[in-house]
This record gives structure tokens, C-alpha cells and sequence, in this order.
């Protein structure tokens, strides 16, 4: 890596815990005195690398994950939006999506710790699958909480969770989804907290959590940055990420933060509708930056999607990485201090990019991935001359649900869904 | 009415979440458990995320959301109770930071100008309805200061939870920032009904003894022998709440339910035993 920095060294402005009005550590009292011992260890090992954490950090990074990426010009993309347009394709790290960077330090900062069993939440799987891999690469027992539909839409991630030898626990509150699966790990920490850590999944939860995971995850800036200046000879004028809870937002904006000249763009998921029905209690999107109001989630105090009383409302995306009613509090601060622009797209549009990337590019980006692209072919006038847009994660784990949403929509550049019948006929009740 | 004096004798202190299966139901159970011996009354408001509860609870924050529960019909609801026992209200911070002026704060939010004025608002309707104290067990020390204040302004007391985790200068801290009572926290863990006395209890008593506050046991406590057990370790009082939600669980029976009548059988068992130990406790020392 050529942009070497001591990570840290400048990021004293958070000591405690808050970024503006956000953050904190809103959790129960039996947690607080290991949310402080993460605090003591994220400042010992990842900031002051102690025992030369970060080495092996980087070391692991680069041998186990496959670090660096490539930031790599699509030609096409750039041709049709008539600008330059870059693509981080953290696609191409171990796993095929971001995730790693978090769960690979995370699980080895438990082990730094002395921890001796991790357990996680997953949503679509991804966060899962990462740490399971990082926790047998690691040699930790590892259990990992998924809501029992989010079991059904991902089977795959199940079985390589299984795979890698964790622990796959089914959470059926609710309407089984990632924001259940994050209450069950956390009353699973709440009861193991003397020697488990909890391998929180995105820039999310009581402090350190959004700063660690963001530390962990700047390497993609950081990466970025570097590659960047060296082929282009500038900075871009724009960088392009999609936003759940944010953590490949974080981790691909940080190092831009502090150059003014770059826009920082947010693409969260619009759903179907910006809306909420507060008779049902639920929102047909996840655009917590956009539509969400000041409350307290898991954690941190934060924008999230709720109901006038505060009760937290399901969200909802066609992209079930993206499908949460919170987001990290430092992207709210970002989003309030106007550093960063929060923008969404629909699903439909999100999947229009995700054939656009597949037939003009050769890549088959993740659908939460798409949503970034998707933002940048829509408002090409806002990305400037040049554009990053960070391609999060592959889509391989969203065959099934693009064929069968592409069906069920009238999408312009569709391929024909006849091509699939076999390939997806038998498969019963496996959607 | 005073929270602390609620604990001059050991105190019986039954939780339910208001609204499982309705608002109506709840205050027949209630009625119930006043008869059957309670001396504070836990009040759940429901909250969609209750990151504390076990699975029996959980069960009754999701029937009673489901059933529509606010907290504006909580309120009202506490308003109208006609018991003679201080009324302890359970919830999660999200709901105190939303309550009041939501519309007022949407308007802000779009504007980017500040939001929510914290808690105020909900405390001040608390005192309004007759409310004496929160338990909020997702707001540890560091985040109360605003509430602490909130809570002094209206006269309200403000229960912590004491972790079997919790030591040093965090729970020197929490007591200076708790009234009413310590909630002692028996096991690591979430709520949720168990068989035993946890060894635990002793050991978190013992940690707290120092201090000039009433101790109220939970998590785990489900018989009337273990609340004799827990009061015998020094417990100023045993808060019960899996144990009573697991009656309400089974409501509904087509052939008429009988609730009320085992709420008030289960209630009796355990302030009974809470009764015996502080008995037995008289006892050695007595005059």
C-alpha cells in the first residue's frame, strides 16, 4: 500500500464516543463495562498498535483477503456518462464484499483481547459469512444470529456460514429480519459477556463500535485515494457509495472527508415508496438519512426509521443488505454538517443498474452495490469530471432474487427471464 | 408516593407490560396483583426493540404493540388506576426522547435545526398521572444526565440496574445518580423466569450493601421460596416479572378465563415468601 498512514494518529476529535448529536452507548448495564473494555483494547491495539496489531492486521488483509483491490476505469460506464468513472471493486476481496475488513479485524482484536468465542448478527448474510470466515481463519467459535426469513431468502450464506463451522441461530421474532437478529446478539453478548465479543457487523451500536468499524473498513478510502491520484494524476470530484447502516460508506468516504473539493454522495434505498405507514408500522424503504428522524437504535443515538411514539418501523429494500431502520451515527453527523449528500434510489432504478453493470462491464455487482451505480447513471451532472463509485460487494448472492423481481417489474434493459426457467424451475420453495 | 418507603418492610414488586392482551385486561391484572400482595408495581410500556427482555417478555411487548398500545393510552391508563402503591414505569429510552412534541421536532429535523428536547416532556406527563420512578434499562449512568435532571425537576426517582458486571467507580457513580431503589440485576443475562436462586445474589447483595438505598432482586425469580431466599440474602425486595407474564400468556380460554384469580394465587406465593424471609430475617436480631 502506498498511501502508508499511521491511522489514528489524527482522529482524537471522537474521544468521547459522539460524533455532533450522535453516538453514545445506549445499552444495558450488564454490556457497559465490555463496551469499555473494547473502548481500552480499540485504543491499545488498532490506534497505538500495540503488540503490533495492525501489522497483522494488514499482513491477514493482504495474504487472507486479497487486499489491495483494484480501482479499476469502466470504460463503457464512462463512454455513456460521458465522464471518467472509477469502480472500487472491493467485489474482489475475499467473500465478495467488504465485510471482511470489519470482520477480520474485529475477530482478530477479540483474540488481541483474550476473548474466546465471537458472536455476530447477519442480515443478508454477508457480515455473517465474512466473519465465519474470519473466526476459522482465526481459529474462534463463532455463532452467528439470522432472522428465519432472512434464513429463507439466503440460503447460500447458511451453508457457507456451516461451512466455515459457525454456528447459524435462527431469530424469529419479529418480522425475522436484521434488526431482530441484532437485538438476539446482543442479549446473547448481554448473557456470555465475560468471554465473548460481539463482532458488531456495520458502523452501528454504542461507542467504539462506529469508529472502530469505520477505522477497519478506511482501508477502501484509503486504497482509494492512493490508486486514484496515481491513475487519474487527481482527486475525483465525487465519490459514490450506497448506505444501509454505512459501512462501506464510511469506510469509502473517510479518507476524502477532509478534501473539499470532493462531493461525498450517500445512496440509500428508496424501496417503493419514501413514505412510512404508520397504521401497518412499516416503511416501504430504508432511507434513514433522507426520511428518518433523531431516537435512539441499538446503541447510539442516530437517524432511524420510526412512528410518532418511537417505536421502530420494518424496513424495507429490494437489497436485504441495505434493509435496516438505522444508520451509523457519524454518517448522520456528516449528513447534518452537509459534508455528505444523502440520495436514494428506487428499486426498480437499483436494478436497472445492476443489468447495466452486468452486460456493459462484466461485473454482477452486488443490488446493494447497484444502488450507487444506479444514483451515479441517473445524475451524471453531479458526479463532476471524475467519479469513484465503490462496487461494495458481487452479486452472486442475489441471482435468485433479481430473476424473480426482474419478472415481476417492467425494467428497459432487462434480459428475457424465459433464459432462467430452467435454471430456477425445480427449485421449489429454495427462493 | 414515595419509592423508598414502598421498602421499609421487604417489597413485593410485580412487573406486567401494559396493554398484553389489552389495556382493559391489564387492569383487572393489576387490581390482581395489589390484591395478592404487591407494594410497587413495575408498569411496562411496550417497546419494539426490548434488547433486555428474555423471550417471555418479548412475547408480551410484541401482543401488546400489536394491540396498539401507546404511550399516550399508558398514560391514561396509569391516570385512571385506582391501587394504593407506588407505580414504576419500564421502558426503553427511545420512547421518553420521542414523546411530545414529535411534530414539532420533524419540522426541526428538515430544517437541520436542533431536535428533540430529550426526555423533559415525558417526564413531565409522568408526574402529571401519578408516576414515581422510571426503570430505563437500556440508559446506563453515562447517558442519564438528562433524565437524572428531567426526574429532579418533577420529583420522580430514577432506578438503576446494578449488573453482576458493575463495579467500582461506575457503581459508586450509579448510586449517586439512583433514588428509589437499586435494581439488582440476580444473573448475566436477560429477564426471564428460572428454578433457582442464582449464586450470584449474595455475591451482588453483598456489593451494595454499603449503600443507603433500598435493593430490589430481579431476573430469574419465579417461586415464592426463592423470593424468601432472596429477602434472607438482604434483599430489601423482589421484583418478579416472567414469572406473572407467563399467567397472561395462556389468557383467552374459550371456557372464560381465569386470569386474574392465578395472577392473584401466583402474586400471593411470592409476597408471602418475600414475608417469610423477612421474618426469618427479624428473627436472629430481633428485640
Amino acid at each position: 500500500m502506498s498511501h502508508e498512514t499511521q491511522r489514528g494518529a489524527d482522529e482524537t476529535e471522537d474521544r468521547d464516543g459522539t460524533f455532533g448529536r450522535y453516538g453514545g452507548q445506549y445499552v444495558p448495564e450488564a454490556l457497559m463495562p465490555a463496551v469499555q473494555e473494547l473502548e481500552d483494547a480499540y485504543e491499545r491495539y488498532v490506534l497505538n498498535n500495540v503488540d503490533g496489531f495492525v501489522d497483522e492486521f494488514r499482513r491477514r488483509l493482504r495474504d487472507f483477503g486479497g487486499r489491495p483491490t483494484p480501482l479499476q476505469r469502466a470504460d463503457r460506464l464512462s463512454d455513456r456518462l460521458d465522464r471518467e468513472v472509477y469502480l472500487k471493486r472491493e467485489d474482489l476481496l475475499h467473500g465478495g464484499a467488504h465485510k471482511l475488513n470489519n470482520a477480520l479485524g474485529q475477530v482478530l482484536l477479540a483474540k488481541y483481547m483474550g476473548k474466546e468465542r465471537i458472536v455476530a448478527e447477519t442480515g443478508a448474510g454477508q457480515h455473517g459469512t465474512a466473519t465465519a470466515m474470519a473466526a476459522a481463519h482465526l481459529d474462534m467459535p463463532c455463532e452467528v444470529y439470522m432472522g428465519t426469513r432472512d434464513i429463507q431468502r439466503q440460503r447460500p450464506n447458511v451453508f457457507r456460514m456451516r461451512l466455515n463451522g459457525s454456528e447459524v441461530n435462527p431469530v424469529s421474532a419479529g418480522r425475522g429480519t436484521l434488526k431482530e437478529a441484532i437485538n438476539e446478539t446482543m442479549r446473547d453478548w448481554a448473557t456470555n459477556v465475560e468471554d465473548t465479543h460481539y463482532v458488531i457487523g456495520s458502523v452501528v451500536g454504542p461507542h467504539p463500535f462506529p469508529e472502530m468499524v469505520r477505522t477497519f473498513q478506511s482501508v477502501i478510502s484509503e486504497e482509494a485515494r492512493a490508486q486514484v491520484q496515481e491513475q487519474a494524476g487527481q482527486l475525483p470530484d465525487s465519490v459514490v457509495a450506497c448506505a444501509g447502516g454505512g459501512s462501506n460508506t464510511m469506510g469509502t468516504f473517510h479518507e476524502f472527508v477532509g478534501d473539499e473539493s470532493v462531493d461525498l454522495f450517500a445512496v440509500e434505498a428508496g424501496g417503493s415508496s419514501l413514505a412510512v405507514d404508520e397504521e401497518t408500522g412499516v416503511a416501504p424503504n430504508s432511507a434513514s438519512l433522507s426520511t428518518g428522524t433523531e431516537g435512539v437504535l441499538h446503541g447510539a443515538r442516530t437517524k432511524l426509521l420510526q412512528d410518532s411514539d418511537g417505536n421502530v418501523v420494518e424496513s424495507h429494500s429490494v437489497s436485504s443488505g441495505l434493509d435496516y431502520a438505522g444508520v451509523g451515527p457519524e454518517l448522520a453527523h456528516l449528513v447534518d454538517t452537509e459534508r455528505v449528500t444523502p440520495v436514494n434510489v428506487d428499486d426498480d432504478e437499483a436494478l436497472e443498474a445492476f443489468h447495466l453493470l452486468s452486460q456493459e462491464e462484466g461485473i454482477i455487482p452486488a443490488l446493494e452495490s447497484a444502488h450507487a451505480v444506479a444514483f451515479a447513471r441517473a445524475n451524471p451532472e453531479q458526479l463532476g469530471g471524475l467519479t469513484v463509485i465503490n462496487v461494495s460487494g458481487r452479486g452472486d448472492k442475489d441471482l435468485e432474487s433479481v430473476i424473480e423481481e426482474t419478472e415481476n417489474r417492467e425494467l428497459e434493459n432487462a434480459p428475457g427471464m424465459d433464459i432462467f426457467e430452467r435454471a430456477a424451475g425445480g427449485s421449489g420453495g429454495g427462493l | 408516593m414515595n419509592l423508598a418507603d414502598a421498602f421499609d418492610e421487604p417489597a413485593f414488586v410485580p412487573y406486567l407490560c401494559v396493554g398484553d392482551p389489552s389495556v382493559e385486561r391489564t387492569r383487572e391484572y393489576v387490581q390482581a396483583l395489589v390484591r395478592g400482595g404487591a407494594d410497587v408495581l413495575e408498569l411496562g410500556l411496550p417497546f419494539s426493540e426490548p434488547i433486555a427482555e428474555g423471550p417471555t417478555i418479548q412475547g408480551s411487548v410484541v401482543r401488546a404493540l400489536e394491540a396498539g398500545t401507546t404511550p399516550e393510552q399508558y398514560f391514561e391508563f396509569v391516570d385512571s388506576l385506582d391501587v394504593d402503591v407506588p407505580v414504576v414505569c419500564m421502558t426503553y429510552y427511545n420512547l421518553l426522547y420521542q414523546y411530545g412534541d414529535s411534530e414539532a421536532q420533524r419540522a426541526s429535523d428538515a430544517s437541520g435545526e436542533a431536535a428533540s428536547d430529550g426526555p423533559e416532556s415525558f417526564v413531565e406527563r409522568a408526574a402529571e398521572v401519578g408516576i414515581s420512578g422510571f426503570v430505563i434499562p437500556d440508559l446506563p449512568a453515562e447517558e442519564a444526565g438528562p433524565l437524572r435532571a428531567a426526574c429532579d425537576d418533577h420529583g420522580l426517582d430514577l432506578v438503576f440496574i446494578v449488573a453482576p458486571t458493575t463495579e467500582g467507580d461506575r457503581l459508586e457513580r450509579m448510586v449517586e445518580l439512583s433514588s428509589g431503589y437499586l435494581y439488582v440485576q440476580a444473573r448475566l443475562g436477560v429477564t426471564g423466569a428460572k428454578a433457582d436462586v442464582s449464586d450470584q445474589t449474595e455475591a451482588s447483595l453483598a456489593k451494595v450493601s454499603q449503600y443507603d438505598i433500598p435493593k430490589a432482586v430481579g431476573f430469574g425469580v419465579s417461586s415464592g421460596d426463592q423470593a424468601r431466599h432472596i429477602v434472607e440474602a438482604g434483599a430489601d425486595g423482589v421484583i418478579v416479572g416472567s414469572a406473572l407474564v407467563d399467567v397472561v400468556a395462556e389468557h383467552g380460554d374459550p371456557d372464560g378465563d381465569d386470569v386474574p384469580e392465578r395472577l392473584e394465587a401466583k402474586a400471593r406465593e411470592l409476597s408471602e415468601g418475600v414475608a417469610a424471609g423477612a421474618e426469618n430475617m427479624a428473627k436472629p436480631e430481633g428485640q
